[in-house]
Order: C-alpha cells, then sequence, then structure tokens
C-alpha cells in the first residue's frame, strides 16, 4: 500500500488541478455566452442573405454563370476553422477528420486555408499543402477578415487557381451539442438552395440585371457563411472547452474522493500497526 | 398610391441590427444612381454604392454612411443589407480625409497595374464619409 505521504501528495496535486478546470470553465461559460449572443446576431443577416440569393437564383433559372459552375483546375479548397488553443475535448480533431475521412476530397488536390492553429498543426502533420495560416482572426472575428478571406479566394477562383471552394467548421446547434460539417461554396450549391428555398411569390426585380448582380451578391454571400461559421465556431469551441472542462473537474472530484477513502484507510492501519507494537512491546516488558 | 402608414426599414448589418423603424423615405445611392424610395415601390433588388443613406423619419432626417451591401426593396418596405455602414459619430474625419487624398494620389498618378476599381470605391467611400459629417 502507497505511503499517507505519497497518497497526500496525490490528492493536492490533484486538487490543484481541479481548481485550474473549474477556473477555466467558468471563463468557457462567460466566453461562451458572448460568442453565442454574437452569433445569433448575425444569424438574421444570413438568413436576410441565403433568401435573396434563393430568390435570384430560383428567378434566373438554369444560367450558366461561372460562380454556379466548378472551375477547370482540379485544386479545391478548403477553409478550416479550428480554435488556436486545446483543451476543448474533441473540437478540433472532429473538424480536422471531416477533412481528412472525407471521400470526395483527395488530399493531393487539397489547399488549405487554416483559420486557427490547431488545424493547421494537425494538417502539416498529415503532410496537406496549407495555403494560409489564419490564427488570429478566430480570437475575435470580424467581418472585415471574412471579407478579405473571401476576396482573395474567389480572387483564386477566378485566376483559375482552384476550382472548388469547401468550408469547414464545427457548427452551432446548443451549448451541449456540436456538430463539425464540411460546406461547399463555390460552386453555389443549387441543390441544396432550392430545397430549402421558402416560396415568397413576390416577383422581384434586379437592378442591375440578374446575372450582373449574380456576380455581386454571390461574393457577398459566401463571405456571409464565412462570417457565420467563424460565429458559430467561436461559440462551438467555448462550448466544447466548457463541457471538457466540466468533466475533467467531475473527474478530479471523484480521484479525490477516492484518494482521501485510500488516505483514511492508511492513516488507520498504521494507527493499527502502532498500535500492536506498543502492546506487544508492553507485553514482552511484562 | 399607397398610404403612408407603415412603410418599414431595416438595415441589418453582420454585426447588429443598425436601424429599425417605420420611415417616410430613403435614399440612398446605388449602382444604378442614386435613387429615393417612397412606400409602395415595385419590388426591386439593387446593389449599394459607397453614399450616403438619408432616411426620411416623421421627425426629421438621419444620415449615415452606406458603403457596400444591397437593399431589397417591397411595397411595405426596406430591408438593407450593409456590409459597412457607419453614423456620423462613428466617423474619424481625419482618417477620412487621409483615405480620401490617397485615392486621389493614386488615380491621378495611375499606371497599368493601378486597382482604378478600387481606388474609386476607396475615394467614393472616404468622400461619403467626409459627406455625412459635415
Amino acid at each position: 500500500m502507497a505511503s499517507m505521504r505519497d497518497i497526500k501528495r496525490r490528492k493536492t496535486s490533484i486538487q490543484g488541478t481541479q481548481q485550474i478546470t473549474k477556473a477555466m470553465k467558468l471563463v468557457s461559460t462567460v466566453k461562451l455566452q458572448r460568442a453565442r449572443a454574437s452569433a445569433e446576431r448575425s444569424k438574421v443577416y444570413f438568413n436576410c442573405m441565403f433568401d435573396t440569393v434563393n430568390s435570384i437564383l430560383s428567378r434566373v433559372g438554369h444560367v450558366e454563370h461561372r460562380y454556379l459552375m466548378p472551375g477547370e483546375s482540379q485544386k479545391k479548397a478548403v477553409i478550416v476553422i479550428t480554435s488556436n488553443r486545446g483543451l476543448a475535448g474533441g473540437y478540433n480533431s472532429n473538424v480536422v477528420k471531416l477533412v481528412t475521412r472525407s471521400e470526395t476530397l483527395r488530399k493531393e488536390d487539397l489547399l488549405i486555408y487554416a483559420v486557427g492553429n490547431k488545424g493547421r498543426e494537425a494538417f502539416h502533420r498529415y503532410g496537406y499543402e496549407i495555403k494560409e495560416t489564419l490564427p488570429e482572426i478566430i480570437e475575435e472575428p470580424a467581418y472585415a477578415d471574412a471579407m478579405q478571406l473571401s476576396q482573395r479566394l474567389l480572387d483564386s477562383f477566378a485566376k483559375g487557381e482552384i476550382g472548388e471552394i469547401y468550408l469547414a467548421y464545427t457548427s452551432f446547434k446548443n451549448t451541449v451539442s456540436h456538430e463539425p460539417k464540411l460546406l461547399r461554396l463555390l460552386p453555389v450549391d443549387r441543390g441544396e438552395l432550392e430545397e430549402n428555398s421558402s416560396e415568397t411569390g413576390a416577383i422581384m426585380n434586379f437592378e442591375p440585371e440578374d446575372v450582373e448582380a449574380l456576380d455581386m451578391i454571390i461574393p457577398k454571400y459566401i463571405t456571409s457563411l464565412i462570417y457565420g461559421a467563424m460565429m458559430e465556431a467561436v461559440a462551438s469551441e467555448n462550448g466544447a472547452r466548457m463541457q471538457a472542462m466540466d468533466n475533467a473537474t467531475s473527474n478530479a472530484e471523484e480521484m479525490i474522493s477516492d484518494l482521501a477513502l485510500k488516505y483514511n484507510r492508511a492513516r488507520q492501519g498504521s494507527i493499527t500497526q502502532e498500535l500492536t507494537e506498543i502492546i506487544a512491546g508492553a507485553e514482552a516488558l511484562g | 398610391m399607397a398610404d403612408n402608414q407603415n412603410f418599414h426599414l431595416r438595415v441589418i448589418t453582420p454585426e447588429r441590427l443598425f436601424y429599425e423603424g417605420d420611415v417616410d423615405m430613403v435614399e440612398f445611392n446605388t449602382t444604378e444612381g442614386e435613387i429615393g424610395v417612397l412606400p409602395g415601390h415595385i419590388p426591386l433588388t439593387v446593389i449599394v454604392k459607397p453614399g450616403i443613406l438619408v432616411i426620411t423619419e416623421k421627425e426629421g432626417e438621419k444620415e449615415a454612411a452606406l458603403h457596400a451591401g444591397f437593399a431589397e426593396i417591397l411595397p411595405e418596405g426596406i430591408t438593407i443589407l450593409a456590409e459597412i455602414i457607419e453614423w456620423p459619430e462613428e466617423i474619424d474625419g481625419h482618417r477620412a480625409e487621409e483615405a480620401m487624398n490617397r485615392a486621389k494620389e493614386r488615380l491621378a498618378s495611375k499606371t497599368p497595374e493601378t486597382d482604378v476599381m478600387r481606388a474609386e470605391t476607396a475615394l467614393l467611400r472616404a468622400m461619403a464619409r467626409i459627406e455625412v459629417i459635415k
């Protein structure tokens, strides 16, 4: 049996860890609330954007537009949104797995745009080609960042350097459930759009003409998707970390009570032993 | 045409709900020129060009610098999805003036590599900012 001193040392160290995980959980809870509020605010904008793009697409019919057809290049850009820091359970690895295990995305075709350090590290390890790393923008996602990123991607798309653009992130459903998602940004997925389209009935006119309007609105649509994904990812990250830290805290609790039991048993054992020794000594003297 | 009772304007940015309320008229700049929208307008979607957004309410006028986005006009209201929009009190006049001078310089000394579209947009943006704080 371990000595009393060893057990005590172990218990103190676990208590220290527990204090840290508890504090981290509190911090994530606060951050989660903030991230969630702003994710909800950005949702209004996104929904309006979605409806508009929908109504344009359903109106123009099957038009041949460059944003609606895959580019000639075999290369596919994937924006992977992860966090900069770990200790968030499976949050980062789930997103990475989604890309590495995807059947449609072949490793040699991919160009990774890593938003967040953890994703970059993982893809670097697996030997993927990393085109850009943007660790700072996930700290405080701003619309301007999403705009610049989508601008660069669209430029590459226009130049024929990439044929398709994907987005991998963790969508935020509620505090306990987050789901990694892989979306195709370009060419715009008409099937999905039309499936969800709600027929408004109003006949919409466009100025400038439909096709020109598509040219201008689709980049904005993509920017809003990227921005929305970043907002949701931040909320999910904090949710995942909160859960992970909650589990760690209760695990520590369990270990501490287990060790307390062991400690008491060891203490009782040593008392009994001392008593036996004293009695035996007294008997020998008597 | 339509009664002036409920003409609803919503200005939404990715970060916040910028403005919401019943208005009499809305004016702003689009790719096709400046437009003023009154209640009962035909359904129309337009792309925003940098300029000033003038909101005419019952109590008076409000102005804001609207830089990018698009607007969905319906007979009973307008929804403006603004990527960038600012109230006059949020604008830094000095910065706007510097940006205007930079853009003008770029346009004046243009080489084949100059992105004229971008410089022009920057100029328009700076001018809208300066105009709205005056």
